[in-house]
């Protein structure tokens, strides 16, 4: 009876100081940003890592994202009788707004936040941070602000290309398999975009850049243990950007797209 | 500090520092006077690395305080810790190199990001460093090509590069072969007389410990049990003392 409303108040109390730490991290890394100009090299080659190395895997995913959404919509408008020329604004819409910001930011977060933390975890445990310190030298600045700064940058580029990506995608298949012309598909895709609905898209791609570098970073520096730890450091960061990637994008819809 | 030969450059008082349950120091004093060579010695456990790290205040104390000559260092943010640790250059118990980087870089690194040396300087800096310890020429290899020893020497070169006052070891031969450990001991006795430093050494290695010291301290559940010289403690009868340096399992000290 007593164990699991313990063990329930223990995850809360975990879960709060969790969120506390990541809050403070946050802050050290805006005060970090200062210092921009020193780490200028470290950001570049961050952005390289992170962003660069990542647009390989973000162009497969994007093709079958593009390409399914054109099937399963055109599944949708058979079943409930639509016009198929209809069928470009529904995956542009669902493209640009939700399928390519989403999407990508989980893959992302499982490419890169977990790479952050793997390399920020191993470095905790073989005392390499502790040897930045000794040396004099900041871990935010050096580690931290480069890295985080650096997903912020490079998600919202990423879904930019996903975005492009998946449109073409999708056209392809409603071309090969829906028998919907290029011209129909395009006319539709142009006819409901909207550029508010693109500059969303893009906001909700930064703050899930900033949520995956900063629970990434965070996860690292607070890595315990041997190989094992960093192990469990790794999932649990994936799987907290994850479950916060969703829950603000939920709240991204309530506040950008109201009813 | 009237006397300037030597002053009380270290001061640690009532320091206790616990890990979740676990009392690892428990309200410890220890004053280190500059031109000594402390070796701390004691059980895996007792505190000795948790102990190193608050004199450069890589952990912060649950209560007491550490006194750099007279300044409180527990409350300093990382700027103003800045001139107190590079008084400092430690040695960490598995090197702690940067594997991303090349030897050569692992030790110029805190000289480049000081910001106070040119290319050309860091690069005769390193380059004579690491032929004090003998390594010039590993300088473009990487961590991973080197052999234990090497990589503590390597540690050695980096702790020294920015010319320390004093110098931390955190078990500088452990994990090493008994002949690769007499060269890491030569090499603190040759830079301890060389550089006229003060050194603190963490080991739980006797033979280390007597070559190394002029002075030993030995940590027991938390508070310094025993502080003399070397000849001190191969006469006490201090039965802990006497339990820990010869080695044996049974006695005072519970093998938990």
């Amino acid at each position: 009876m007593i164990r699991p409303i313990s063990g329930l108040g223990s995850f809360g109390v975990r879960t709060v100081s969790r969120f506390g730490g990541m809050t403070i991290m946050l802050g050290e890394f805006f005060y970090a940003l200062r210092k921009l100009p020193r780490s200028m090299p470290l950001f570049v080659e961050q952005m390289y890592q992170v962003g660069v190395r990542s647009l390989p895997l973000i162009l497969i995913i994007s093709v079958f994202v593009g390409a399914v959404s054109a099937w399963q919509a055109a599944y949708q408008f058979k079943f409930i009788g639509a016009p198929l020329r209809f069928l470009g604004q529904a995956v542009g819409k669902a493209t640009v707004i939700e399928l390519a910001p989403v999407l990508s930011a989980l893959v992302f977060a499982g490419r890169v936040g977990a790479g952050i933390t793997a390399e920020l975890g191993t470095m905790k445990v073989t005392e390499q941070i502790d040897a930045l310190e000794s040396l004099g030298i900041n871990p935010v600045r050096y580690l931290v602000m480069p890295r985080i700064l650096a997903c912020l940058f490079m998600v919202p580029l990423l879904v930019t290309f996903a975005n492009f990506i998946s449109i073409m995608g999708g056209l392809v298949v409603s071309i090969i398999g829906v028998n919907v012309s290029s011209e129909t598909f395009l006319f539709g895709f142009r006819d409901s975009f909207k550029l508010t609905d693109f500059l969303a898209g893009l906001t909700k791609a930064a703050v899930f850049g900033l949520l995956i570098g900063l629970v990434g970073c965070y996860e690292g520096f607070r890595t315990r243990g041997g190989a094992q730890g960093v192990g469990l450091a790794t999932t649990t960061s994936v799987v907290t950007s994850s479950v916060l990637i969703l829950v603000f994008n939920f709240i991204f819809a309530m506040i950008l797209f109201r009813l | 500090m009237n006397d300037d030969a030597t002053h009380n450059l270290i001061e640690v008082q009532q320091l206790s520092k616990r890990f979740g349950e676990q009392v690892v120091l428990d309200q410890l004093d220890l004053t280190i006077n500059s031109g000594d060579s402390v070796v701390i010695i004691g059980q895996s456990g007792t505190g000795k690395s948790v102990l190193l790290k608050h004199l450069i205040r890589l952990l912060a104390p649950d209560s007491g305080r550490v006194l750099i000559d007279g300044e409180d260092i527990t409350d300093l943010t990382f700027e103003e810790l800045l001139p107190i640790r590079h008084r400092f250059g430690m040695l960490f118990q598995s090197a702690a190199l940067f594997d991303s980087l090349s030897v050569e870089e692992n030790v110029g690194l805190g000289l480049k990001e000081s910001r106070h040396y040119r290319a050309n300087e860091i690069h005769e800096i390193v380059m004579e460093k690491l032929d004090m310890v003998g390594l010039a020429s590993a300088a473009d290899k990487h961590p991973s090509q080197l052999s234990g020893g090497m990589r503590k020497r390597v540690g050695m070169a980096r702790a020294i590069a920015a010319d320390p006052e004093i110098l931390l070891y955190d078990e500088p031969t452990t994990g090493l072969d008994p002949i690769t450990a007499d060269v890491i001991n030569d090499l603190i006795v040759e830079l301890n007389d060389r550089l006229k430093v003060t050194s603190i050494t963490v080991t739980h290695d006797m033979t280390s410990a007597y070559k190394i010291a002029s002075r030993i301290v030995m940590l027991y559940q938390g508070k310094v049990q025993f502080d003399g010289t070397p000849d001190d403690i191969r006469s006490t009868d201090n039965p802990v003392v006497q339990q820990f340096i010869h080695g044996r399992a049974t006695g005072p000290i519970q093998v938990r």
